[in-house]
């Protein structure tokens, strides 16, 4: 397998039944390089959701297989799952999705401390970098639901970053924000991408962030209708 | 703080929602106390009226059964006579044979503290007109002192005084009054065989138990064996006390090895008495217990509440890699954490109702009312709400883990 292919999805199926029996996923086969800043676009309720959550491992309810940083996730049992997750996997949503008792700091150390891979020590200041590339580093102590909109979305990308994951995903990441909000978003994902060479899959709706990203796979009807490879 | 991170959140949760934390733990709080409070004053009720049983009754009585004769004589031979009759008590004395003999053998038993003869006698005591039956023990003032520990209910006159004197009586404080004698007063006592002897009131006891005070009396063994027409050797009964008083039923089928003579143990013996102390020993931690799963429920309630209202979080959390393992674990330990605010608050306040109730004097025959401060008590009462709290908390514990992020997510 080549070393450089992060994600690799093969002939992946999904139906839904309720109310009536249809295919939200058809035969979607792509790959992820290492590093790459992938969109993912479409109309509404063409599919792209869903499939992210099947790439996060937690829909575990599809045909075809699912390969993440050269292990095959599908059939995994849930449990490994979590750790694969907790390890690979950063996520950030549409809706920020804080712990609203705790604070930033607390936020972003949280899914560190159920790695522990790092002392408790270790991984305050880790929390603190990333606050700090992420412009935030005043509002460590605050609780998370003191912040505006924009603060706490680059809140949960500093968490979705504190493991050093193998892959970031995000669902409409700068879907609830306003323009200027959401431009800082994807500047941020932007430099992860360049300067850090972290590999992100981002589902959007927005045109701008799309083209700007490396690699844009448009959706139709839960088939990929255009690759819209590197030139 | 640097505690796990699953009890990290735990705690997080527990400190933001402290209202609903002490509406939980005060619910556990009177679950306790009152489980602690009905189940201490059940205990002082049986340790009393066991020592009040204790006081005439002993913990193993030997004694020889009444036999009752057969209705029908049958026999295989067709030529015999069938023999029918009505069935009546055949015994014609009630003596144990070789009684000293038996009494060493008992005593070599590990169990056996103390063993005594006794003689019993029925018998009418007579003053001048008035006449009141009752029940004369001929004891060994010592070994029977040290069972019964008579000299403790001494009103009047001196117990020991019997061993010397073979006319001396010491009679139940009610005996006295309806007898209308007092120490030094002459009694003349009517034994069941007819023998009628001229007695000395040399002590008067009192029991606090008013059948025993209006029939009892003690006398010289010897006396008592004159009063029944027998020899010096014989004995009625023999009385044991034992090392563990609770366990005399068994003990009683160890001993039923040694001896052709019925071994009886007191719970036997008392049957009626003690089925009522069990209905009460029943039916007040049981309500106890009805309080304590209300006030487990109510952490059920709170913990349910929680996740209800934390859906979000739990989803975030699996979605960042947290099993359905750590979700019991979090919401498990908010409930136990709950709980033993609760608990250990319950222990205080049950503890103090013991206290206050204990000072409370209820006037004789009783005295302080009989509540026991019993150490045990408290031991189950933290291990009861310790796994009535973890219980409520793991019911709805365990839907938390098996939510679907996804599902959360989509919304
Ligand atoms: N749990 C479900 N049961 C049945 N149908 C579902 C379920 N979840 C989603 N769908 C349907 O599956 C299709 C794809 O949904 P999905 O959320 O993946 O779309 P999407 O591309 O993310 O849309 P949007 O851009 O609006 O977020 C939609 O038609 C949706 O109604
Ligand atoms: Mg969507």
């Amino acid at each position: 397998m080549n070393r450089d292919i992060i994600l690799q999805t093969n002939k992946l199926g999904k139906y839904f039944y309720d109310p009536i029996k249809f295919k939200v996923l058809d035969d979607v086969s792509f790959e992820v390089s290492k590093g790459e800043f992938l969109t993912i676009v479409g109309k509404s309720g063409c599919g792209k959701s869903t499939l992210l959550y099947c790439l996060s491992t937690m829909d575990t309810n599809y045909d075809g297989e699912i390969t993440i940083a050269n292990q095959i996730v599908t059939g995994q049992k849930i449990d490994n799952l979590a750790v694969i997750r907790n390890e690979k996997i950063g996520f950030v949503f549409q809706f920020h999705y804080l712990l609203p008792e705790f604070s930033c700091l607390k936020n972003i150390m949280i899914p560190a401390l159920k790695l522990g891979k790092y002392s408790y020590d270790e991984i305050e200041e880790r929390a603190y970098q990333k606050l700090e590339i992420l412009g935030l580093k005043e509002q460590a102590l605050k609780p998370a639901s003191k912040l505006s909109g924009g603060q706490q979305q680059r809140v949960s990308i500093a968490r979705a970053l504190i493991n050093d994951p193998a892959i970031i995903m995000g669902d409409e990441p700068t879907g609830n924000l306003d323009s200027k909000n959401s431009e800082t978003v994807f500047e941020i994902f932007k430099q992860l991408s360049q300067d850090f060479g972290q590999t992100i899959i981002a589902v959007t709706h927005d045109t701008d962030f799309a083209k700007a990203s490396d690699r844009t796979i448009e959706m139709a009807d839960g088939k990929i209708v255009n690759h819209n490879k590197i030139i | 703080m640097k505690l796990k991170v699953n009890y990290e959140i735990a705690l997080t949760h527990i400190l933001t929602r402290k209202k609903q934390t002490i509406v939980a733990a005060m619910g556990v709080t009177i679950g306790i106390a009152l489980f602690i409070f009905s189940n201490s004053i059940v205990a002082g009720f049986s340790s009393y009226s066991k020592s009040n049983m204790f006081k005439t009754i002993p913990h193993i009585r030997i004694y020889k059964e009444d036999k009752i004769s057969k209705a029908l004589s049958i026999t295989n031979d067709s030529s015999d006579l069938v023999l029918i009759s009505n069935p009546k008590i055949i015994t014609t004395n009630k003596n144990i044979v070789n009684p000293y003999g038996l009494i060493k053998e008992l005593r070599t038993k590990s169990f056996v503290v103390n063993a005594a003869p006794q003689v019993n006698v029925d018998l009418f005591y007579n003053s001048g007109k008035s006449q009141l039956k009752g029940v004369a023990s001929g004891i060994n003032v010592i070994e029977a002192d040290a069972m019964f520990n008579i000299q403790s209910t001494m009103l009047a006159g001196h117990l020991e005084n019997i061993s010397s004197d073979l006319n001396g009586i010491i009679i139940g404080k009610g005996v006295a009054e309806k007898m209308n004698v007092r120490v030094d007063d002459n009694l003349t006592v009517i034994s069941s065989f007819g023998v009628i002897k001229v007695m000395k009131v040399i002590g008067i006891f009192a029991t606090e138990n008013r059948n025993t005070d209006e029939s009892k009396s003690y006398i010289n063994i010897a006396t008592a064996q004159q009063l029944i027409q027998e020899s010096p050797n014989s004995v009625t009964d023999i009385y044991l006390s034992v090392r563990e008083p609770d366990s005399a039923a068994y003990f009683a089928t160890n001993l039923q090895e040694l001896t052709e003579y019925k071994v009886e143990d007191w719970k036997t013996a008392n049957a009626d008495q003690l089925a009522q102390d069990n209905m009460l020993g029943t039916m007040t931690p049981m309500i106890a217990f009805s309080i304590m799963l209300v006030a487990a429920f109510g952490i059920y309630n709170i913990i349910n509440m929680t996740i209800t209202q934390k859906m979000n979080d739990i989803a975030i959390l699996k979605a960042n890699g947290f099993k359905g393992k750590d979700i019991i674990k979090i919401f498990v330990t908010e409930a136990f954490i709950m709980g033993a605010i609760g608990t250990f608050l319950g222990l205080l306040l049950g503890a103090l109702l013991v206290q206050i109730l204990s000072g409370v004097y209820i006037g004789p025959p009783v005295g302080y009312f009989p509540i026991k401060f019993d150490v045990s008590i408290f031991i189950s009462a933290t291990l009861f709400g310790l796994i009535a709290s973890l219980g409520a908390g793991y019911l709805p514990a365990r839907k938390a883990a098996k939510i679907d992020p996804v599902e959360i997510f989509r919304k």
